[in-house]
């Protein structure tokens, strides 16, 4: 699809009208969220939302049918030992394991969701990263989870970064899209900012921190100022956008610390796994870990739960 | 006239994965001496102490079991040394905590050699203890030693350094990583070992130190559910069932060691095996 077909619509921003980012501020901010105490029920009541909003991962290069075999089993049963758990909210591969993913879920209400667009760096031609983004589709990928082109970003070429988004927006069909930032290439909050209303405005239904090959990846920093974007935007438009963090969210506590942040920032109407998610790999067990001591006054130990 | 120099008071914090951290519950207990002078304030180490330090010593553990057994014994002499260089404040600490001179230089060498005794096991407990097994059918049929992974340790009370390095040594020297609740009553020595063991090439997580008190941590050292054996010394009968009733939810090997003579009878490397798992292997013949 050339540029030109790209609807007219949906127009880039003035993005020197994007607020600059008080860093000092944010981290104060940051810091009070992380000194809250959530104890007892409310802190079961947490980390049974957070299992709901998990979308359990696996993008390596050593990916096999089995292992994605294995993480869907994994998002059906988290752990039969304790009956009524929530399912997460999505698996998230690769777009040539999405097919396999479909078959291992099927009559389950999970969705998959399957990364495209040149992952993780995003270094391809348009036609590539479109053709990436429909083959996922087609194979049955309910959420697309698609990476910017930093370098075009960074270069100041905003116009063809948002374009991109337009265009893989409209190839997504009726599949969710989600935009990855990759805020550890980003470099600024102020930038992180500036991406988040580009994207938004592109027609992102959720906008995404990072790939996770990066570190940086997912900070409570980069998570605020992406939210307070969020928040500014539908003040504008009155339009909901999703956000996820992902990569190095592998504790409960942290989890519960975003979600305080959640909370506090956007409030009520996003504390579902619709409009939040955790991009992780090994948050679902310690949550499962923490949930097992809720109930049995015990510490848990890796070796009595199943390997995502 | 010079004034009158500050002296600079040493703060006893525990030691948790290659870190001396205040404890996280932010309470302490202080130690006091015959005459009812404060020593020290020491961390009243909490559960969540002890949480943190299973977690490093679960993370070490792979990394340490992996290490040639040459290199861990070199790793105990190199603690055993540094402890020789420090050893006049060693002395001085016991004495501190109501030992004679004459005792605390006793148990100070006791220690030291205790260290080069279990420095030397690490290559040879495994010929010693593992076998060939003779069986009815083609096959060689090996058992040898594996560490069975995290150790707690609740150390003995009346012995502030030998009795925790004496269980400490063979649990290391076989593999195992370690979180250690020291004497309640003579700590000193313990925070001070941990400062050894922080300069001796000990990764961070192999030992974990805590200081507090037995009854509130007890069942939390037997209890977890991360950890795969727990020693105890010097435990009433009360104490023994509450270990062993909390340990049998995973199934963690329970040892006592009560009344033991730590200056003689613990010099053996049966102390290893304790903390030792065995694996057989069957392996035919001719393929």
């Amino acid at each position: 699809m050339a540029l030109s077909a790209v609807k007219k619509s949906v127009r880039l921003p003035d993005l020197s009208n994007v607020p600059s980012v008080d860093e000092v501020g944010v981290d104060e901010r940051v810091a009070r969220f992380q000194s809250r105490s959530i104890k007892k029920s409310s802190k079961v009541e947490a980390l049974k939302l957070i299992l709901s909003m998990i979308d359990l991962t696996t993008l390596e290069g050593q990916d096999t049918p089995g292992k994605v075999r294995q993480l869907c089993q994994k998002a059906i049963h988290l752990h039969d030992a304790m009956p009524g758990l929530p399912h997460v909210a999505a698996v998230c591969v690769y777009p040539t394991m999405v097919s396999v993913a479909r078959k291992a879920l099927a009559g389950h209400d999970i969705n998959i969701a399957s990364v495209a667009t040149a992952f993780p760096s995003g270094m391809s031609t348009l036609q590539v990263k479109l053709d990436d983004t429909r083959m996922a589709v087609k194979a049955g990928a309910t959420e697309i989870d698609m990476v910017i082109s930093r370098g075009r970003f960074l270069a100041g070429d905003y116009r063809y970064v948002f374009d991109e988004i337009v265009a893989v927006k409209e190839a997504c069909g009726d599949a969710h899209l989600k935009v990855i930032l990759e805020t550890g290439e980003l470099g600024t909050l102020d930038q992180v900012r500036r991406a988040s209303v580009l994207a938004m405005h592109a027609g992102a239904d959720f906008i995404k921190t990072s790939t996770g090959k990066i570190q940086p990846a997912a900070t409570m920093q980069v998570t605020l100022t992406m939210l307070q974007a969020i928040r500014d935007f539908y003040r504008d438009t009155g339009k909901m956008i999703g956000m996820k963090p992902a990569g190095g969210i592998s504790t409960s506590k942290l989890a519960i610390h975003y979600l305080v942040m959640l909370h506090e920032t956007l409030g009520n109407a996003w504390m579902t796994p619709e409009w939040f998610r955790f991009g992780a790999s090994s948050l679902a067990n310690d949550v499962l870990m923490q949930l097992m001591k809720q109930s049995t006054g015990v510490y848990q130990s890796a070796d009595y739960f199943s390997k995502d | 006239m010079a004034s009158k120099r500050i002296a600079v008071a040493k703060t006893y914090k525990i030691y948790i994965g290659g870190k001396f951290p205040r404890t996280e519950s932010g309470r302490y207990f202080t130690l006091e001496d015959k005459k009812g002078k404060v020593i020290a304030n020491m961390c009243r180490g909490s559960r969540k102490d002890f949480r943190n330090a299973v977690v490093a010593a679960r993370n070490a553990q792979t990394g340490w079991a992996k290490t040639s057994a040459y290199l861990r014994g070199q790793i105990l002499y190199r603690i055993a040394e540094m402890l020789e260089g420090r050893r006049e404040q060693f002395i001085a600490e016991l004495k501190l905590q109501g030992a004679t001179q004459r005792a605390a230089e006793t148990e100070v060498d006791l220690s030291i050699d205790r260290l080069i005794y279990f420095a030397g096991w690490t290559d040879k407990y495994q010929q010693i203890f593992s076998a060939v097994n003779p069986v009815s059918s083609s096959h060689f049929n090996f058992s040898v030693l594996e560490p069975t992974g995290v150790v707690s340790i609740l150390a003995p009370d009346d012995t502030s350094l030998l009795g925790l390095i004496a269980n400490v040594a063979p649990a290391i020297a076989g593999g195992n990583t370690c979180v250690v609740l020291a004497s309640e009553s003579k700590p000193l020595s313990a925070v001070s070992f941990a400062e050894v063991l922080h300069a001796s090439d000990v990764p961070g997580g192999v030992v974990n130190i805590l200081t507090g008190f037995r009854a509130e941590l007890t069942e939390h050292f037997a209890s977890h559910m991360d950890v795969n054996a727990v020693i105890y010394c010097d435990g009433s009968k009360a104490v023994a069932k509450t270990v062993q009733v909390l340990a049998a939810d995973n199934i963690k090997r329970v040892i006592a060691r009560n009344q033991v003579d730590w200056s003689g009878d613990a010099e053996n490397p049966y102390l290893i095996r304790d903390t030792q798992e065995v694996k057989t292997t069957w392996h035919p013949i001719g393929v």
